[in-house]
Formats: C-alpha cells, sequence, structure tokens
C-alpha cells in the first residue's frame, strides 16, 4: 500500500474474484488504509499483512480475506457471504449489519461488534467492548472472552453466545436457554472458526420481544 | 322581563379543541401520537414570494417559440458516470414496506416517462421499483435493511442519508401491521412486529468519519456513481459545509414540511427548519466553499407547483425533490375514497395513518387488497403528467423573467409579501430594496 | 470533527525525534481535519521562566523589536524566539502577568503558555503547518497534535486546536459538545473567560477552572463525563502529564499503543504507522467513561 494506490489495489482484487481466479493475492504494507479489499464478488484469497484502517473487506461475497494484523472500524461491513479473519485486534463496528458469511476474531473486538447484523456469524476468539449486537436483527455472535456493557441492547433474533461474563445486558436482552440445537449450532461455529472451546462453556443470550410491539409499560425502555 | 344578556360561549386559543382532543388521547393511551406526512402547521413558504417577471428593463421569452432548458446534472464533481435528468425534478427516497409494491412501480414508471429519477427508501430495492425506473437512487440508511452490493453496484447513484426534514435527529419506525412476510424477508426481521431503526449510522459518526465511509462506497461502485449526501433541514449552513467536506456529490437538503411514513408527530411539527429557511443558507455554505453548481444542491420538503419549483431553483438550488406531492398524484388522499376515510375516522386530505397500513387508496399499505386498488400503469402516467405540468410551470415563469434556462433563475428575481419570507429567503420585502439583516442600512 | 494524534514519552531516547514523530502522524490526519492543525509541544524547561506563545498576522511588523519594547514596558529581561507566524516569548515567571498584558495590548494572540509548553497552530493543510514552523526539528517529552474539519465555529487561527486556558495545560478534541454554550455562560459567571467560539475551548477552561479549585487532573477529566454533554475524544497534556478520556457513547475513534519508550494516541491507527517499534505494542481502544493518564 505504500508503493500501490488503494484504487489500483481493489480494482485488481476486483477484477480476480469476479474472474473466479480463485488464486492468491497479498497487499503488503498495510499501513492502516482504509477500504482494502472492498466490494469483492467472487471467490479469491486474499492476505493482508499489517494492520487495517476502515472498512477493510466491506461488502464481501464469497472471498476469503486475512488481516495479518489489526483491523480498523467496521470490517467487514455489511458481508454477504465468505470468510474475513482477523488475527490480531478489531476496532469498533465489526460485522456491522453483515448479512451472511463468517467474520472470525483471533484477538479481541472493541465497541459495537456485530451491530444491527442480519445473518452473518461471529466468533471473537477474546473480548467484545460495549453495545455489542446493538438492534443484531439476525445470525450468531460468539464470544470466547468477556462481554462489555449492554451486549444485546435493542436485539430481535440474532443468538449470543458468550463464555466469559458479561458486564452488563442491554434492554430487552436475557440469558436463555441452551438447548441441544444450540449446542450442535456452536460446536459447529466453534470448529470452523479453530476455536479452542466447548460449547457447553456457554451462555445464550437473545431477546426477551418485550419491545417487539409497543406496550405503555415498557415505554422507560425505549 | 328582558333576559340579561349572556355572554358568548368561548373556546381557549391555548386550550383549543385541537388540543384538549390531544391532551384526552395522550391520556387514555399512554403513548405519543405517530403519523405520517409532514408539518402540518403553517410557516413561511415559497407562496410567500412572488416573481417580478420582465417589462422594460430585462426582456420576456416567447412561450411557445424560445427555448427554455430544464436538463440538470447530478454529481459532477467525482463521479464518473453523473445523472442526467431533463427535468430538475426528483421524486424523494420512499421505502418499500411504507408504501405498496405498486405504488413504487407507478413512481418508477411516472419518473422514467417524464426524464427523471426515483429513489429507494429504508427497505432495500424491489424489482419492481429497479425494473420501472430508468434512474434509481439507492439510499444508504441507518437500519440498512436489505443492503447488498449488488443493489449498489445496480443502482445509478448513492444517497447516503444522514437526516430528513420531518425527524431531523431521529430514526425510521414502522409499525408491525406493516410488516408481511415480503417486507419482512427483505428488511431480516420477524413478521409483524415493530420496527425501531436507529438515528446515527452503525458503523460511522460524524463527517470525519463520513468521508471514509464514502470512500468506500466509491471504491465498491468504482468512482462511477454519484454520492448524494441527504440532511435535514437543522443547521443548514454547516450541515452542507460538512456533507462538501466529506465528499458529496450532491446534497439533498430536506426542510420541516418534508414528510415521512411515520414518526412522533411532536418531532414533525416541532424540530426543523422551514424548506424556505434552508435554502440561502446552504447555497451560502456552497458559495464560501466555491462549490455552488460543483456540488448540486437538491431541496425538498413541500414542493407542490412549478411556482414552488421555480422559487427554489431561484434561490440556488440545482434540482427540487418531491415525495408527498407525488403520493397526492399517484391517488393519495383522494376525495373519491371519502366515505373510507370517514370510517377511519378522518376526512379527505387529513388522512395521516400511514403506519396503520389502512390506506383506501393502496399506497401505504401493505394489505393485498387495498394494494390492488392502485394500478401501477395508470398511476404512473398521473405521476408523469404531473411533473410535466410542473417543469411546464417552471420553464414558463423563467421565461417570464427572461431565462432560457431555469437555472439561470436568481434571487433577484424575487420579492417577498412577508418580513418572514423576506428574512427567511434574503430577498427584498415587495416594493422595498430591503430585507431584514440586509447590511447597509 | 477532527483527527488526533498524541505522543508520549516514557525515556530520553526519543526526545530529539518527538517533533519529526508528531509530524508525520499530524499529516496522516489530514482527512479527518483539512481547514486547520495545530500542535502543542512540552519541550525543555525555560531555565529563564515562563515561555508565553503569541501569533500574529503579520508578524513581520509585530515582533521587530518585540523583545526590547517587551522588556522597558515590564521592566524584566525578555527573550523572543520568533517561528514564522507565531513566537515563543520568554520572561521572568513574575512578571509573566504583565507580559500578558502588554502582548495582548499589543494585538497579539495569546496561544498558551507555560514553562514548558509551547502552541502552534494556523490555518491550512497539516502538511503546510508542520513546515512553516518546522515542527519536525522540534525536541521535547510529549506533544500533542490536532487536525480540524470545523463544526460550528470559524476556521480561523484562534479556532485551531489545542486550546490552552491555563499554564501548561492544553487540550484537543474530537466530537461536538452539546451544551459549551451553557458552559460557558456558567464559566463567565464564575470568570473564567474563553477567546473563541469553539466548543473545544470550552472543554479546556472547564479542565482548567476544576483544577484551579483544586481538583487533580484526573478528576477535572472526570467531571467531564457528568458537566459536560455531546461526544467527545478529549487528549489533554501538563507539565508532566498526558491523559485521554471519552464520553460515555465513545463512538468517535481512539486508539492507543504502548512501549516500553512511549505511550501514543491516535484517531486512527494509520497514524501509528511509523513509530519505531509499533509491530511490537500493546495497541488498544479507550474504554467510554474512563480516565487514562500518563504522568512522568
Amino acid at each position: 500500500m505504500s508503493q500501490t494506490p488503494l484504487r489500483e489495489v481493489n480494482t485488481t482484487l476486483q477484477a480476480a474474484a469476479k474472474a473466479h481466479s480463485n488464486e492468491p493475492h497479498v497487499i503488503v504494507n498495510a499501513r492502516g488504509s482504509h477500504a482494502m479489499a472492498v466490494g469483492l464478488d467472487g471467490p479469491l484469497h486474499v492476505t493482508v499483512k499489517g494492520s487495517t484502517g476502515y472498512y477493510c473487506a466491506g461488502m464481501n461475497k464469497e472471498a476469503t480475506v486475512t488481516v495479518e494484523g489489526s483491523a480498523g472500524p467496521g470490517v467487514a461491513e455489511n458481508m454477504m457471504s465468505g470468510v474475513v479473519t482477523i488475527e490480531g485486534d478489531a476496532s469498533q463496528y465489526a460485522g456491522a449489519t453483515g448479512h451472511g458469511g463468517l467474520l472470525n476474531i483471533k484477538g479481541n473486538a472493541s465497541s459495537r461488534c456485530g451491530i444491527s447484523m442480519k445473518g452473518i456469524d461471529i466468533v471473537v476468539h477474546g473480548n467484545i467492548g460495549h453495545m455489542s449486537a446493538f438492534m443484531a436483527q439476525k445470525g450468531n455472535l460468539v464470544v470466547l472472552g468477556d462481554a462489555g456493557d449492554a451486549l444485546g441492547d435493542s436485539l430481535y433474533e440474532a443468538r449470543l453466545f458468550v463464555r466469559g461474563t458479561v458486564k452488563s445486558l442491554g434492554a430487552d436482552c436475557i440469558e436463555k436457554e441452551m438447548r441441544p440445537e444450540h449446542i450442535d449450532l456452536l460446536r459447529d461455529l466453534l470448529e470452523r472458526a479453530g476455536a479452542d472451546a466447548k460449547p457447553e462453556e456457554f451462555k445464550r443470550y437473545g431477546s426477551a420481544r418485550k419491545l417487539y410491539n409497543f406496550n405503555i409499560d415498557h415505554a422507560g425502555e425505549y | 322581563m328582558e333576559k340579561t344578556p349572556q355572554t358568548m360561549p368561548r373556546q381557549s386559543w391555548t386550550f383549543s379543541n385541537e388540543t384538549n382532543a390531544e391532551i384526552r388521547r395522550a391520556a387514555a393511551t399512554g403513548i405519543y401520537d405517530i403519523r405520517g406526512g409532514g408539518a402540518k402547521r403553517r410557516v413561511p413558504h415559497f407562496d410567500d414570494l412572488l416573481f417580478l417577471g420582465a417589462s422594460m428593463s430585462r426582456y420576456p421569452l416567447e412561450g411557445y417559440r424560445e427555448r427554455c432548458e430544464t436538463s440538470v446534472t447530478l454529481g459532477t464533481r467525482f463521479a464518473k458516470k453523473p445523472i442526467e435528468l431533463k427535468i430538475p425534478i426528483t421524486i424523494a427516497g420512499m421505502s418499500f414496506g411504507s408504501l405498496s409494491a405498486n405504488a413504487k412501480e407507478a413512481l418508477g414508471r411516472g419518473a422514467t416517462m417524464a426524464g427523471t429519477s426515483t429513489t429507494t427508501g429504508d427497505g432495500g430495492m424491489t424489482e419492481e421499483e429497479r425494473g420501472h425506473s430508468e434512474k434509481l437512487v439507492y439510499q444508504y440508511l441507518p437500519s440498512r435493511y436489505g443492503m447488498n452490493p449488488d443493489d449498489i453496484r445496480r443502482a445509478d447513484a448513492i444517497e447516503v442519508v444522514v437526516g430528513q426534514g420531518a425527524k431531523p435527529g431521529g430514526g425510521g419506525m414502522l409499525l408491525g401491521q406493516k410488516i408481511t412476510q415480503r417486507v419482512a424477508d427483505m428488511r431480516s426481521l420477524p413478521v409483524g412486529i415493530d420496527q425501531r431503526s436507529a438515528c446515527r449510522h452503525p458503523d460511522w459518526t460524524g463527517p470525519d468519519d463520513l468521508e471514509i465511509k464514502i470512500l468506500e462506497l466509491r471504491e465498491i461502485t468504482g468512482w462511477e456513481k454519484p454520492i448524494y449526501v441527504k440532511i435535514g433541514g437543522a443547521r443548514p449552513y454547516y450541515d452542507t459545509a460538512l456533507a462538501v467536506k466529506a465528499g458529496a456529490d450532491v446534497v439533498v437538503l430536506d426542510g420541516m414540511q418534508g414528510g415521512t411514513a411515520a414518526t412522533q408527530d411532536v418531532f414533525i411539527e416541532h424540530v426543523g427548519q422551514p424548506t424556505l429557511a434552508c435554502i440561502r443558507p446552504a447555497v451560502q455554505a456552497l458559495q464560501d466553499l466555491g462549490m455552488h453548481r460543483e456540488v448540486q444542491l437538491v431541496v425538498s420538503g413541500g414542493i407542490r407547483t412549478g411556482a414552488d419549483v421555480a422559487k427554489a431553483l431561484a434561490l440556488g438550488a440545482d434540482a427540487v425533490s418531491i415525495g408527498t406531492a407525488a403520493l397526492i398524484a399517484l391517488g393519495d388522499n383522494d376525495p373519491k375514497w371519502e366515505s373510507e376515510y370517514q370510517k377511519l375516522g378522518t376526512t379527505t386530505g387529513a388522512y395521516d395513518d400511514w403506519h396503520e397500513g389502512r390506506d383506501p387508496a393502496g399506497i401505504t399499505t401493505q394489505d393485498p387488497e387495498l394494494m390492488k386498488r392502485l394500478d401501477p400503469e395508470m398511476a404512473g402516467r398521473r405521476l408523469r403528467n404531473y411533473l410535466n405540468v410542473l417543469t411546464l410551470e417552471c420553464q414558463t415563469l423563467a421565461r417570464a423573467c427572461g431565462h432560457n434556462h431555469v437555472h439561470n433563475l436568481e434571487p433577484e428575481d424575487l420579492c417577498a409579501l412577508t418580513m418572514e419570507a423576506a428574512a427567511m429567503a434574503q430577498v427584498p420585502l415587495a416594493g422595498t430594496n430591503w430585507y431584514p439583516g440586509k447590511p447597509g442600512f | 470533527m477532527c483527527g488526533i494524534v498524541g505522543l508520549f514519552l516514557k525515556g530520553d531516547d526519543l526526545r530529539p525525534r518527538l517533533g519529526e514523530l508528531l509530524s508525520d502522524m499530524l499529516i496522516t490526519m489530514t482527512d479527518r481535519g483539512p481547514d486547520s492543525a495545530g500542535i502543542a509541544i512540552y519541550g525543555d524547561a525555560a531555565s529563564d521562566g515562563v515561555k508565553i506563545t503569541v501569533q500574529s498576522d503579520d508578524p513581520a511588523a509585530a515582533f521587530e523589536g518585540l523583545d526590547a519594547a517587551l522588556s522597558e514596558k515590564i521592566g524584566a529581561p525578555v527573550t523572543v524566539k520568533v517561528v514564522d507566524t507565531h513566537a515563543v516569548v520568554s520572561v521572568p515567571e513574575s512578571a509573566k502577568d504583565a507580559a500578558v498584558v502588554a502582548l495582548e495590548e499589543r494585538g497579539l494572540r495569546i496561544m498558551g503558555a507555560g514553562v514548558a509548553m509551547e502552541i502552534y497552530k494556523e490555518v491550512g493543510l497539516p502538511k503546510d503547518v508542520s513546515e512553516r514552523f518546522n515542527l519536525r526539528a522540534m525536541g521535547g517529552s510529549h506533544g500533542i497534535g490536532h487536525t480540524r474539519m470545523a463544526t460550528e465555529s470559524a476556521v480561523t487561527t484562534m479556532g485551531a486546536h489545542p486550546f490552552s486556558t491555563a499554564d501548561d495545560q492544553c487540550l484537543v478534541h474530537n466530537g461536538s459538545l452539546s451544551n459549551h454554550n451553557q458552559m460557558r455562560r456558567k464559566l463567565a459567571k464564575k470568570g473564567v473567560f474563553t477567546r473563541s467560539e469553539n466548543d473545544t475551548e470550552v472543554g479546556a477552561a472547564y479542565i482548567s477552572s476544576r483544577m484551579a479549585d483544586g481538583a487533580s487532573l484526573r478528576e477535572a477529566l472526570e467531571g467531564t463525563l457528568e458537566d459536560l454533554d455531546g461526544f467527545f475524544t478529549f487528549v489533554t497534556g501538563t507539565k508532566n502529564g498526558f491523559g485521554v478520556v471519552r464520553d460515555p457513547i465513545a463512538c468517535k475513534p481512539a486508539v492507543m499503543a504502548e512501549t516500553d519508550d512511549y505511550v501514543a494516541f491516535a484517531s486512527e491507527y494509520r497514524a501509528f504507522a511509523d513509530l519505531p517499534g509499533i509491530e511490537k505494542a500493546r495497541v488498544w481502544e479507550p474504554e467510554p467513561a474512563t480516565v487514562y493518564f500518563w504522568e512522568r
């Protein structure tokens, strides 16, 4: 990235993805640049060496993107499919509004991880920050470490699994029973993410569904 | 004995019957009033301005012989493929979900026939809409319902919505009645539940972040598509300047009369500035940055007639956008449904419970039976006709002021009927060369 | 709306390179704030008293013979170091107040004062601002830089960050305060006045006012969480210290890095890319509503 303009990097990657070339590409000297490897539409393997800026792998479809470093805000935002792996930590808004695919964060994720997620699977091997899974609609957020304040505030139908402690739950988010189907789902996700943890160690959190239709007795939570 | 004269029963101005009815409604239900549409109170508007016309010092153009151009190009700053429109009037963003699929199709048909663009809304892009809209602007909203890269790539422009005139600083709302299976699937939500969309975008806050978000959107779309930034009429000078600094190709500025599918009445009536008051500060910001006409300004919120269009352009807008007026052209609030409005406890012209999904005209509903009432082809033609009339009226006024292009209309073509309008539009009070705040007096 | 950078050195090895490192960090944040840029740098303590940094739009005329004129006026020795539009005026501590009055009377703008702190800020791109002051050549123990995208107050030198409202104290901010007008009036009643319409200056004045009342820097920063409304990431400097606080919502970006040699702050990771040893640094994001503080 210290030599090649961003436009050229993305044009090359986007064309290769579209051509289903599936060949490996490496971005070196990432230097925290923004919007790297965005809008990929097809199978392709991209490795980013170094830490990224905002929105790396944004709106990804089918491609496999690995960041060998830490990711800036909004990594894999609105991802549709494919796999995005962060070897280090992820900044705020990781996987925001993602519709599908797997976002695998080996380190910690900061605030608003999985905000407004719409079907994506996110596995965080470390901890997550405050306001994570705010208004999360669909998909699964798995956290091997601890969760910060206001987890799952105004949650819709996304499922949250946390192994460590939860500092506080947000409005309308409650602990729920881990049923066999959840254990199976979690086992599969942990395996795909290469996470060393047992599904039985996790607690499940979900929507109490009290905010689904306006009720005067819950007005204080709006 | 003569009767002692009695005082007339006197209603309070402060506690009017309307006010008291709202107090009783609030006391009975415990929830604020939610409705659709824009501000209903009277605020200074384009009606308070008049064109001067040409006579001796300037010469008018001949009506049917001498051309008066109406075309406008939006997105000339950075986009490789700017949007070329035949008329300076676009269709504002209205969501599938708040509107029926037929209504969205009709908007697409009408706009396309008139040579202009239509806009998606807070619910993603439908096939009906894409298929029938030659030029379609894809809104990028905090909720990101149905947001996906394929639709972004098949849009003609992207409009990042920061706010809207009906509720600057407020989020979206769609109540459960309208969340049918199709709407729910498009939004990744369960059927029949209330939607509370966020007021801030999930993955950026503020113009410094927005600049990076715009970079991402351009990288995904190969720098081809214009990026619009839509703001509510709140602090138009600063907000326009910051949209430009963040990299917008086009600024869409929506005044307080702009409509919404549903929000709190208190928000609609008490937040934001009248459209008339928003234009000059926004134009000033563009001029101060040397960007007037480089970054195009689209103004919306209460545009109804060709005169409104011409006045907005004269104050410095490059185009206007219509929402509520387009719905009325399709058949919203039409007197032919009066008996049904009565059953809903309202009347023609006042029906605003769009969120309840029981629209007799079949526009703001997802009810399959009601939807059938709107024939998209016929409604599309009605919209085309209406857009043509707006354009002809605007041209007529421009010619009368001696202009061969509607963009040559200028503030000096106007006078104001009231002190308020003179101050807000910064055009002289009729019969004077003065407006409040004008320096040098 | 802005970009912030800060660097606090733990030891002396990197001291000569402080300006160079900070300049590079500052320039990286140009996109976040193209309107103006500024830096507060804490150099070697002035052996002969207090340094007052002043600015003039017409420096040639304003600084010509300033030392002699000021010395005569306040009856104390004065040295003047001219740096482009700025000048650092050194006076004995006892003569500082008189010197400030005299400098303002001459129409000079006071950027800040202190035993260690100098402040340089101007309208323009960070690269140009850095060059005109030759920031790269400056050494010191710690420094804070800021690039500004103006929201509501004017793009002027006085509207640029950092803001200093007490000796050796400075503050930079990313975000937008929503109760700064009220707070400005409240502070004015206490006799604390600000020089600009800028919301950040109110934040700076709030902190110095609390400290003048006896609060520690930590307490003053904690007070911002209670008394200031809106969105903010603050980075503040004192003679020996460096502090960071984010509002409880914390949606404006902030990232920190720490090694054995330094603590660094930036709005984006990009600003760290060239810091020595960054690949081995501990990098994290400051928590909301939490005060971080380093002191030497």
